[in-house]
């Protein structure tokens, strides 16, 4: 490869880019050495890298430099760099995290930083994988089903309190973390059976929306498996939003099936009355 | 027929940020086949970065605000070269627009009253931006995604458009690859939406992702279609500086809005100095006015640091350039001081601008409630684009469409935070709505198997060259190139230089050899980049080059004043039967009355 042949006599004209470089030259640098998964489908080994590291960098700046300067062909998922679109999901010393806001210098310096796709879906090549089934998952929760506006102009009146408390789980950046953490997934793979804390907290969202009017209960006991969880919190633990997936989220909805579906009272009505709408 | 596998559409809309997804679900309201390529997982487009809200004159908050104000309002804050008709359609259709997402299960933050809360932003002469805290665009994007999965359209996700086709002088589809196998797939359709966004990338400095690399821009001028004004790009003043990694990550205008303050290196609220004249009798004389502005104050005016961000940035720049920074090169921007004003500041800011107290708090190890931030101009948004009908957002090629970030007009030299968001949704709806109906007047559309085999070669070159120079490094060159050369300001020998290297980087390009298979690999898809990056490159330069003075976005060192001469026509560049680029100027129809009328109403 031959090196940049880029010229740099006109750096100087512009006092903010200069500003801008002098910052790298002040940063703090040392080498630091990582090992990467290589490979496609599923087939693959660890690679070894050792790349300079700067003051303040993430896993993520660490990946795209191993790329530019050793592995131009190193797959990597990545957007925003900013934590807010939730594409770089990988496991980090196994642990799911968001390469883009793991900072190095919270990772051990002494040992070689892991960087592995995450388990939970199909491996594609090296840190990405196929997540397109959260995408197939999703259109089978009944939709967003708002009750008449308030208004006559069309519109509708909410309090702010009734939309700070939905709020917690439409922060959701669809990292897949969640998915991707959970045991019913990643061990026992019932992604046929089981939609996931992603989309339990999607359900959420939904159920507890103020104009909302579907009722979710029963698909959610059924097709969406929500038996399945048995609330080990390791969701809520790597969620990078710090949304209550657990507690918040999966709980109450786990109450709406109970009270609905195994409460003796209820499910003599039921018995009296025909089955209520789902 | 082609050896490849071909997807046929009525409308084919090329991206899935906010603009894309809104056209794509009008389109497919309208019966008509739909199917939406993106180069990445469905809900990950820049849209979710905007932060501050999205910007339309429902007067929830004040009921003086009209859309006769906020078209006055984005016509001055572009300088008067917009697209009079796409301002006027813009400020009158966005609460629709809003209202609608409502509709569709967004939850914008609300008044005491119920009804959806609205913000002060900059340039904006009331509280105009519908918000949910910080993270607006998420909630968009989210909102729109979530709806258009329901409403029957495919979505290709992780697909990349090499080439667009034609049938003569229409539209015929696009030629795509899948990343994660590298094989080609043909998209026949009778209409096509461009809704790629901006070109950020050409830049060292950018709050944009890889993906902002000018695509729509170029497929649309490659295919025979003429850009607008393309020297005229946002750089936001308000990027992270420091650390080094995150230097251009977007800091929201919100926090000014909250009253966040700019100071120099001394403590100095320098952005009172130099207030332009014709935002003077709008802007707060002192800093108790403007606090009191951001408290919602109907008789304050706003401070200083809510002027438009072109001025905004460049005073940053000056404060930096004649020694007043802050240790990393840029300047101080500081919540944290309300808490002289308020109780529970901490709190407050926390609640306001969760966000951004997280981004700071994990990549900075700064707590914003305590300490000011450092910042520094980003390059944020490009302002010309795809040069389209106001009303139809159709190109010059028929059937070809284009809308948000990668079409021009709407906000001339300069656009006003918060009005990005509102453009997609008003114009993706418009570019959805005549999409479809092109697609139904207009029969099947021809492909040529010779474009095909031709954009398939030229995108496999890369693989057949061995030994050459890897994509990223022409990549970097690039975007120092265009940093340094062709950024926030700006004169004529550095912009020839810049014209000078970037024919070398086309050399360079065109060398570029990538390593490994076609199954998901990056190096591949940056040297297919390269070709866009050069383009929309050449075309700013050669715009900013053309004109002669300082309007908005552009600012030339060599003619630092505005030339009402140059306020009378858009710069339109071209592709010639050559291959060489032009730029030629076009008149900028004469206002209507009624909308002149206006803008001198607005002016005191």
């Amino acid at each position: 490869m031959t090196a940049p042949t880029h010229a740099d006599p006109h750096k100087a004209v512009d006092a903010y880019t200069a500003a801008q470089q002098a910052q790298d030259a002040a940063a703090g640098h040392g080498a630091r050495s990582f090992r990467i998964w290589r490979g496609a489908d599923g087939e693959g080994e660890f690679r070894d890298y050792t790349t300079e590291a700067i003051d303040g960098m993430v896993v993520l700046d660490a990946v795209h430099q191993i790329q530019s300067e050793q592995a131009n062909d190193l797959a990597v998922r990545w957007n925003c760099k900013a934590g807010k679109c939730g594409s770089c999901s990988a496991e980090i010393n196994g642990k799911p995290k968001l390469m883009c806001m793991t900072r190095l210098d919270e990772l051990p310096k002494e040992e070689p930083v892991t960087i592995e796709p995450m388990r939970a879906f199909p491996h594609v090549r090296d840190l990405v994988t196929d997540v397109s089934w959260n995408f197939r998952v999703k259109p089978k929760i009944t939709r967003f089903t708002p009750r008449p506006p308030d208004a006559p102009d069309g519109t509708w009146r909410i309090d702010q309190g009734d939309v700070d408390r939905v709020q917690e789980f439409r922060k959701c950046i669809e990292c897949f973390l969640c998915q991707d953490v959970c045991h019913v997934l990643r061990d026992h793979h019932l992604h046929d059976e089981f939609i996931g804390p992603r989309f339990l907290v999607y359900a959420a969202a939904l159920e507890m929306h103020p104009l909302d009017t579907a009722d979710r209960t029963a698909q959610l006991k059924d097709a969406h498996g929500i038996g399945y969880c048995n609330i080990t919190k390791c969701c809520t633990t790597v969620c990078p939003e710090h949304i209550t997936i657990t507690d918040n989220a999966i709980i109450p909805l786990k109450e709406r099936v109970v009270d609905e579906f195994f409460d003796p009272l209820k499910a003599l009505v039921r018995l009296v009355r025909g089955k209520k709408k789902d | 027929m082609s050896e490849y596998q071909t997807v046929e559409h009525d409308v084919l809309v090329i991206g899935a940020g906010g603009a894309g997804l809104r056209a794509a679900i009008e389109a497919a309201s309208r019966g008509v086949k739909v199917g939406v390529v993106t180069k990445s997982l469905l809900g990950k487009a820049h849209t979710v970065m905007a932060e501050g809200g999205v910007a339309a004159a429902m007067g929830n908050v004040d009921d003086r605000d009209s859309w006769r104000v906020h078209f006055a309002d984005t016509m001055r804050g572009g300088q008067y070269v917009n697209n009079w008709r796409m301002a006027e359609l813009h400020a009158k259709e966005a609460p629709e627009r809003v209202r609608e997402l409502e509709k569709w299960g967004a939850l914008f933050d609300r008044t005491k009253d119920g009804r959806i809360l609205q913000r002060n932003f900059g340039g904006h002469r009331y509280p105009r931006l519908a918000h949910v805290g910080d993270r607006t665009g998420l909630e968009m994007i989210r909102t729109l995604q979530d709806h258009g999965i329901h409403e029957g359209m495919d979505v290709h996700m992780e697909y990349t458009v090499v080439t667009l086709l034609r049938d003569g002088e229409r539209i015929a589809g696009a030629l795509a690859y899948d990343r994660e196998r590298g094989r080609f797939r043909v998209f026949r359709a009778k209409a096509v939406v461009l809704a790629t966004g901006g070109i950020g990338r050409a830049y060292s400095i950018t709050s944009n992702s890889w993906e902002y690399t000018g695509d729509g821009h170029a497929l649309a001028y490659l295919a025979g279609a003429a850009l607008q004004d393309m020297e005229f790009v946002q750089f936001h003043p308000t990027g992270m500086i420091w650390p080094p990694s995150v230097r251009g990550i977007l800091v929201t205008e919100g926090v000014r809005g909250e009253g966040g303050v700019l100071r120099n290196r001394d403590g100095k609220r320098f952005m009172f100095d130099n207030v332009p004249d014709n935002y003077k009798p709008q802007t707060a004389d002192n800093e108790e006015e403007g606090w009191r502005y951001t408290q919602g104050d109907k008789d304050a005016r706003r401070p200083p640091e809510l002027l438009t961000r072109d001025h905004v940035a460049r005073m940053i720049v000056r404060e930096v350039k004649e020694g007043r920074g802050s240790p990393h090169g840029g300047v101080y921007l500081d919540i944290s001081w309300i808490k002289e004003k308020m109780p529970n500041a901490a709190e407050h800011i926390r609640k306001k601008l969760p966000s951004m107290y997280h981004q700071f708090m994990q990549l900075a190890n700064i707590d914003i409630t305590k300490e000011p931030m450092e910042i520094g101009p980003t390059t944020h948004y490009v302002m010309g684009g795809v040069r389209v009908n106001g009303d139809t957002q159709m190109s010059t090629v028929p059937g070809l469409f284009a809308c948000g970030e990668c079409a021009a007009g709407l906000h001339g030299a300069n656009r006003l935070g918060g009005n990005s968001l509102s453009d997609l949704l008003v114009f993706g709806q418009r570019a959805g709505q005549h999409a479809a109906e092109f697609a139904r007047a207009n029969g099947d559309a021809k492909l040529d198997d010779a474009e095909i085999d031709a954009g398939a070669q030229l995108a496999l070159a890369p693989f057949e060259r061995s030994g050459g120079e890897g994509p990223y490094q022409v990549q970097e060159s690039l975007q120092e190139t265009m940093q340094s050369l062709v950024g926030i300001v700006r004169s004529e020998q550095e912009m020839q230089q810049a014209l000078t290297e970037l024919e070398s980087l086309k050399q360079r390009a065109a060398k570029v050899s990538v390593p490994g298979n076609r199954e998901y690999n990056p190096g591949w898809h940056t040297a297919l980049d390269l070709r866009h990056l050069l383009i929309i490159s050449e075309a700013i330069a050669r715009c900013a080059l053309d004109r002669k003075e300082s309007r908005g976005g552009h600012f030339r060192d060599d003619y630092p004043d505005k030339d009402p001469a140059f306020a009378t026509f858009n710069n339109v560049v071209r592709r010639g039967d050559d291959g060489a680029m032009s730029v030629t100027h076009e008149p900028i129809p004469p206002l209507p009355a009624e909308l002149a009328a206006i803008i001198e109403e607005m002016k005191s």
